[in-house]
């Protein structure tokens, strides 16, 4: 309601979505009126116009990672890439075996994907990561069944930004026959992605993370060795049957640019983004007791979660109305749940509870990163003056062994 | 997050912040909730023994915006009354009055149990650390529960 902005606050919350690129925009404009016909009427020149900036997009998204373009299936976004993926796949190998690995800190769109195929017969099992976020080998390994059809392993956390070793990991997955998934939604533009080397049989892309529209994304499917799925969506047997329904050209487009441009700039950008990180984390380092959550250094640079202790995340949040970032506890939703993927790290409810996921991208300035630190540790400081967990802190109570009366 | 114009208020302007020496007879300390909740509550009052009346009251809270709304109204709201009359203020007065939103109630259903907490600390204290307990300059003319 009113937060009373003197300004737009200052966006630092690109894991969430991303602002499409001007070039982007451009792009897609003349496919929503001049060139708005079908890609699939073939029997006319509005329809072959379609079909060329369908391909043209589909080449730039398997140039980004390494793939070809017949192995590229457009879909409606990550979520239905994962649902695709992970259902298509198992029930087309159901015969082969009905066991399924996934890890705890996955997306909710492959937690819940697989919570439904539970429903269906599947068994599947949710692994612990180690505490800075990343896959111990030996827990993958151990967890391998016989009747395992698929592992699923998301490249970059959405959270937390670590980086999965997907290279071993699909190795691995390969040697045994198990179909490797990926979910690459927080992946593409920030991590080099070759398909060519990387054995993963299918991996998930989402446009709107990439500076493109909202609304599309696709699937890679792996043509040699072929991988089979079963479709989800039916009607028109479009995209060689794995995804039906008449393709959005505009939207499309606008993904191919954002991937193009990603390919192009992604070196670059990516060291300036590690530089703004590193002046985020500098400048909140000036606050004592804060935990930079996940691996310090196998992560991408355009995440920093940070826990500052003895503050509640949505106090914190409402007091830095100037920033747009977003909390790791839930309680700014219904449920008053903290984070499921800082509590799989091992962090206690509290930690999870005071902690703020920044993520920084193309558009962010030097200038951006000094004024949210100016306003982080002003809030953090007037918080914890409010915090009687702050003096019991300083008066030296390990808040661990006070018996509260949970409510 | 909508909040309301009150809780914004309070958050930015909260009223009493900090508190007494927990070891004096005439203050009372009610702490209440959980870190693992996402917000603790203490509450400390000041009781004047010559008028039974609630001269002075603090708090500290750890937890959402409406957390820390709630406590500071209460310690407004409390002061001037006595034990009773205190122990009368509802949280459904305390959400209200902040117009909070249903997932928020807890925050007010705390800062009662916080105001519960004070007093019964308070009367601890004096039942176990004055020999003589003063009377109240008036019978407390609390609304019914």
């Amino acid at each position: 309601m009113e937060l009373k902005l003197e300004a737009k606050p200052i966006y630092l919350d690109y894991a969430a979505t991303t602002p499409c690129d001007p070039r982007v925009v451009h792009a897609m404009v003349p496919y929503l009126y001049e060139q708005f016909g079908n890609p699939a009427s073939r029997s006319h020149a509005y329809g072959w116009a379609a079909e060329e900036a369908v391909e043209i997009a589909r080449e730039h998204v398997a140039a980004l990672i390494g793939a070809d373009p017949r192995e590229i299936v457009w879909t409606s976004g990550a979520t239905e890439s994962n649902n695709l993926a992970i259902k298509g796949a198992a029930q087309f190998h159901a015969a082969k075996g009905k066991h399924l690995i996934t890890l705890k800190t996955e997306h909710k769109a492959v937690l819940d994907t697989m919570r439904e195929l539970e429903r269906g017969g599947f068994e599947v099992s949710y692994l612990d990561v180690q505490a800075d976020g990343v896959l111990d080998m030996d827990v993958l390994k151990a967890a391998i069944r016989p009747d395992t059809v698929l592992v699923s392993v998301m490249y970059v956390n959405n959270e937390i930004g670590v980086i999965q070793d997907i290279g071993t990991i699909a190795a691995l997955c390969r040697s045994k026959g198990i179909l490797c998934h990926v979910d690459a939604a927080q992946a593409s533009g920030k991590v080099a992605i070759d398909l060519h080397e990387l054995p993963v049989d299918l991996l998930s892309l989402s446009a709107h993370k990439t500076y493109g529209p909202k609304g599309i994304g696709a699937l890679y499917v792996r043509r040699k060795p072929r991988v089979r799925i079963e479709a989800q969506i039916h009607g028109g047997g479009h995209e060689r049957g794995m995804r039906s329904g008449t393709l959005p050209t505009h939207q499309i487009v606008g993904m191919g640019e954002a991937y193009r441009l990603a390919r192009e700039t992604m070196a670059t950008e990516n060291e300036r983004i590690r530089s703004l990180r590193d002046r985020l984390l500098q400048g909140l380092q000036a606050i004592p007791e804060i935990r930079v959550n996940g691996h310090l250094e196998q992560r991408v640079p355009h995440n920093l979660n940070v826990s500052f202790t003895f503050v509640e995340g949505e106090s914190l949040l409402m007091g830095m109305k100037g920033i747009a970032v977003s909390s790791g506890s839930a309680c700014t939703s219904a449920s008053l749940e903290p984070s499921y993927v800082l509590r799989a790290l091992g962090l206690s409810d509290e930690v999870a509870h005071s902690s703020i996921r920044f993520s920084i991208g193309r558009f962010t300035n030097e200038a951006e990163i000094d004024a949210a630190v100016v306003q982080v540790k002003r809030t953090v400081e007037r918080l914890r003056e409010l915090s009687p967990l702050w003096d019991m802190h300083n008066a030296g109570i390990d808040l661990s062994t006070v018996q509260w009366a949970e409510h | 997050m909508a909040y309301s114009e009150k809780v914004i208020e309070h958050y930015e302007n909260p009223r009493n912040v900090g508190g007494f020496g927990g070891e004096d007879a005439d203050v009372g300390t009610g702490m209440v909730g959980a870190p693992a909740c996402g917000d603790v509550m203490k509450l400390q009052i000041k009781v004047n023994p010559a008028t039974g009346l609630i001269e002075d009251a603090k708090f500290k809270t750890y937890g959402c915006g409406s957390a820390i709304a709630s406590s500071s109204l209460v310690t407004e709201w409390v002061k001037g009354k006595t034990l009773d009359q205190a122990l009368a203020i509802k949280n459904t007065a305390i959400a209200e009055e902040l117009a909070l939103p249903p997932v928020k109630i807890h925050c007010s259903i705390l800062a009662e149990d916080a105001i519960k907490a004070a007093v019964a600390d308070y009367r601890h204290r004096q039942a176990t650390t004055l020999q003589v307990l003063e009377q109240p300059a008036c019978k407390p003319a609390s609304a019914a529960a």
